[in-house]
């Protein structure tokens, strides 16, 4: 929790986001997602729980798969982050955002950026997931509208057509 | 037959690509020049009189903007129906968490310690924190007698039917509270300018209630509050009348101070302060034949309310029609109740007391199954309504729906009777125990009996000069796919591609009234008017002789352009016109009550393990019957996420209280379904039509929702021989039961109900 960040001096913090080398100014222990969302306008990551229950602020540090809730700024040093803002440089992005549109894996749409960065974190490490690879690959990752039903669909179809190419 | 070219086929989703690139914008995205940010200081106590408000001294309260009901321009309370809850408490208070004081700061870190910094003092009061109690009637909290709102239903002559029953079967059910748990708070922003009035921006699905509720508590006319629904994400009823209260704290906040105020809760608060669903308690005495025919019956239903009446009597209004289910009772006497409890008000969520009185009806139905002796297959077949049959409100069945066949589809489908059998065996041994269970059911679309003559809801579809078409609805989307079938509605009516249709940002000085958006009545009733209203564009069009009967989208275009040139804006409007032949009594609750039902048989497969006594859903049928599917992928989408919740409902979320707070305001310790939790959820569809709605579509929002938590708790009936009539049915709840010695020897007596 961001309990009193003022009582610290504020710190340059310099990391890559989405390719992009960025400096700002902050209080160590401010959270990333705040950062983010705030210091550099990448609202595609939302807040839902603040806890890392619901993992709807999920992003990219250095190719693991972490709650930017949980993340202190300063922590983040030096890391290459990618945000959903960011992710459409890769190519995992096209085949999985169209296939979340085909299957209606999103709805009301705020897990979706969080979903998508855990979805192209799980095919980075399995291509061809079986069905139980991408509920546990998604486990960490909260949606009360879908049933995830049609997210395990929209997830099959990105990689089978990735594997396909 | 029509042809249909885009209504029936899966477009994408109207707003899909900013959803899944992030580029969608929800109200805590947003910020405005020199926005404050708001936090409410919420009551400690149950129920007390306010004898004190300090503020400390470690706060430089200059740097703060103070709010108290003192402040409040208009009358303080939630114009809702009653107008019984106060914007902010000024004297007493009926709740924990209840709002007493608002406070706004830049630095939206520096609000939490100043919260923390306001002491209220309190004289208490005795409080009622359950039904029991406060039917009780010995604390008086609300009213004369603690009765928010009750209902009878009295159809033939019930208590001529006992002396002829072959069986007399009772039971008692209850069901717990629901958090809507929708993954973006609750939030909004609002601003003042006195020249303008009051503007807010925020997540909700009735833009018109808040419109009204401002109206009142600021004292603003009309035209001088403004009102516009941001992308919302998730709401389930959640997001329909609490946003008022919100949005008031944040107008009341943004008067004061003469600038833009953004009040965004956290996780904890939405959880402890904001609805959820009513508890309920339902007891059912029913009289029933040597074969299993229902002759008659009592049936008793009760909510808990909460401390305010806000939404409870329309909620009651819909579980108590509900409660009679998809059977025919030649007679029923129904009583229900909305009573006050010292708890935030629960409100509005996804089925909206019907999922409450058909859990207690679909397990007394496998009840009267047992006393009676036959299966829980076929104490349905011999008590489902048919076509000409009335309901318990005496509504007429005038549809073709067969529920045998709907039935039978589903044992089919869900490989039921060979599973069943399967598992009588292999039950005999080891620790994971087996069952099947049904539920069937139906769901009313749109607002109840004279309620959509009251709304009377005003549609409107506007083509630009250019040929784009936009529906103009306050019917919000929050995810169930209103932005995409309304725009494939208008399409279709027009004749042009799914494409060239827009909708535009639901904001109450650019779009017209079209109701709430609850009560699964978008699709259906809106979706209709958008119809017409698009019609009429195209009439208009061929009246002026600028558009033939056959057109391209050009020729469209063209004619918009000269059309426009010549008599300006080019709109067309649709207005509810009540269909002649129904029939409603609101003092009697007889007659029409909904213009059509979705129908509905669900069935699960369940595993009880006898060493963690978790209860596990292997597989999930829904079946339903929900006239036209006119977005087959998003439909689809409705259920799973429906059923998703019922599984919860049955089987996870439980809101643990204390004092009538929530005690796991938490995702950490409220636990709903994960994508490893739950069963493959199949889906399927019969579409037998419907006269009222779009296309022949029905209302299918809610309906998902009523069914999932009777099937699991049958099913685990089946698996173990012991039926539990409260949910949510949690491990620690079946192994309590498992080890009560007093209800084993209960369970092997198999007969329960008198005979």
């Amino acid at each position: 929790m961001n309990s009193s960040p003022e009582r610290s001096a504020k710190c340059e913090v310099s990391f890559l986001v989405n390719g992009k080398e960025q400096k700002i100014l902050a209080h160590p222990m401010e959270r990333l997602l705040d950062v983010l969302r705030n210091a550099l306008g990448l609202t595609g990551a939302k807040e839902g729980c603040g806890e890392g229950e619901c993992g709807s602020c999920s992003v990219l540090l250095d190719g693991m798969l972490v709650n930017s809730c949980l993340v202190p700024v300063v922590q983040a040093s030096g890391a290459s982050i990618v945000t959903i803002e960011g992710i459409s440089l890769h190519d995992l992005m096209n085949p999985l955002q169209q296939a979340f549109l085909e299957c209606g894996g999103a709805q009301c749409g705020i897990c979706t950026p969080g979903m998508i960065l855990a979805a192209v974190h799980l095919l980075e490490k399995k291509p061809e997931p079986k069905l139980d690879d991408i509920r546990e690959g998604l486990a960490g990752n909260l949606c009360r509208c879908t049933g995830y039903m049609q997210i395990f669909e929209a997830v099959a179809k990105a990689a089978q057509r990735r594997v396909a190419k | 037959m029509q042809q249909h070219h885009i209504v029936g086929t899966s477009v994408p989703r109207k707003e899909g690509r900013d959803k899944v690139t992030g580029a969608a914008r929800y109200v805590d995205d947003m910020v405005l020049p020199g926005m404050l940010h708001g936090a409410t200081v919420r009551s400690s106590v149950p129920r007390g009189k306010i004898k004190k408000i300090s503020f400390g001294p470690s706060v430089d309260w200059n740097e703060f903007v103070i709010v108290t009901a003192k402040d409040i321009p208009g009358k303080n309370c939630i114009a809702l129906i009653l107008d019984d809850q106060p914007c902010l408490a000024s004297d007493t208070v009926n709740h924990c968490e209840e709002p007493i004081l608002l406070l706004a700061h830049a630095e939206r870190h520096k609000l939490r310690m100043a919260v923390d910094a306001v002491s209220i003092e309190y004289e208490l009061l005795p409080s009622v924190h359950s039904m029991k109690e406060s039917e009780r009637k010995s604390t008086i909290i609300w009213g004369t007698d603690n009765t928010l709102k009750n209902y009878l239903i009295e159809k033939g002559d019930v208590d001529s039917v006992w002396k002829n029953a072959a069986h007399i079967v009772e039971g008692e059910y209850f069901t717990g509270a629901q958090e809507q748990l929708y993954i973006e708070n609750n939030g909004v922003i609002a601003s003042f300018e006195p020249e303008y009035g009051v503007t807010i921006w925020g997540s909700l699905q009735c833009p018109y209630y808040v419109h009204k509720a401002l109206m009142a508590l600021c004292g603003l006319p009309e035209d001088k509050v403004r009102v516009v629904q941001m992308e919302t994400g998730g709401a389930f009823g959640g997001k329909e009348e609490y946003p008022s209260m919100i949005a008031g704290h944040a107008a009341l906040l943004a008067i004061k101070s003469g600038k833009p105020v953004k009040l965004i809760y956290d996780r904890m608060e939405d959880m402890v302060a904001t609805t959820k669903r009513h508890p309920s308690r339902t007891r059912h005495r029913t009289a029933v034949s040597k074969d299993g025919q229902i002759l008659g019956g009592e049936i008793e239903f009760t909510i808990d309310g909460g401390a305010y009446a806000t939404l409870s009597s329309v909620v009651l209004s819909r579980g108590t029609i509900h409660a009679g289910g998809p059977y025919y009772w030649p007679s029923v006497r129904i009583r229900t109740k909305a009573v006050a409890t010292n708890t935030p008000p629960h409100g509005a969520f996804r089925g909206f007391g019907a999922p409450q009185s058909l859990f207690a009806l679909e397990r007394h139905m496998d009840r009267i199954a047992q006393v009676v002796g036959i299966s829980p297959i076929d104490i349905r077949r011999r008590n489902f309504l048919k076509p000409g049959q009335t309901t318990t409100t005496e509504q007429t069945i005038k549809e073709d729906i067969d529920l045998d066949r709907l039935l039978d589809r589903a044992l089919e489908l869900s490989g039921h009777d060979a599973k069943k059998k399967r598992f009588a065996v292999e039950n005999k041994s080891g620790k994971r125990k087996k069952g099947m269970g049904i539920a069937a059911f139906l769901h009313g679309a749109g607002f109840t009996g004279s309620g959509e003559r009251y709304l009377n809801s005003l549609v409107g579809v506007e083509a630009g000069s250019d040929g784009v078409v936009r529906v103009l609805v306050s019917s919000a989307e929050f995810g169930q796919g209103t932005n995409t079938v309304l725009c494939q509605i208008a399409a279709e009516a027009l004749g042009l591609p799914y494409e060239n249709v827009a909708i535009a940002q639901p904001d109450t000085t650019v779009v017209p009234n079209s109701g709430p958006t609850v009560a699964s009545r978008t699709a259906m009733i809106v979706g209709k008017l958008v119809q017409s209203a698009a019609q009429g564009i195209k009439k208009t069009l061929e009246k002026t002789g600028l558009l033939g009967n056959d057109f391209t989208p050009e020729q469209f275009r063209s004619a918009c352009r000269e059309y426009t040139a010549t008599h300006g804006a080019l709109k067309s409007y649709a207005r509810y016109e009540s269909p002649g032949d129904v029939y409603w009594d609101d003092a009697k609750y007889r007659g029409e009550a909904y213009a059509a039902f979705a129908w509905a048989v669900y069935i699960a497969e369940v595993t009880v393990d006898l060493t963690t006594y978790s209860v596990i859903v292997n597989d999930f049928v829904a079946l339903q019957e929900i006239g036209k599917v006119l977005n087959p992928v998003l439909a689809e989408g409705q259920i799973t996420g429906g059923v998703a919740q019922g599984i919860g409902f049955a089987l996870y979320e439980k809101v643990v209280w204390q004092n009538g707070r929530m005690l796991n305001n938490q995702m950490t310790n409220y636990i709903m379904p994960t994508s490893v939790d739950l069963p493959p959820i199949r889906v399927f569809f019969e579409e037998l039509g419907n006269i009222h709605g779009a296309h022949g579509a029905k209302g299918i929002g809610e309906l998902p929702m009523d069914g999932p938590a009777p099937a699991i708790v049958n099913a685990v009936e089946d698996a173990l021989g012991v039926g539990f009539d409260s949910i949510p049915l949690l491990p620690e709840d079946l192994f309590e039961a498992l080890h009560d010695d007093s209800l084993e020897q209960n369970v092997s007596e198999p007969v329960r109900g008198t005979a």
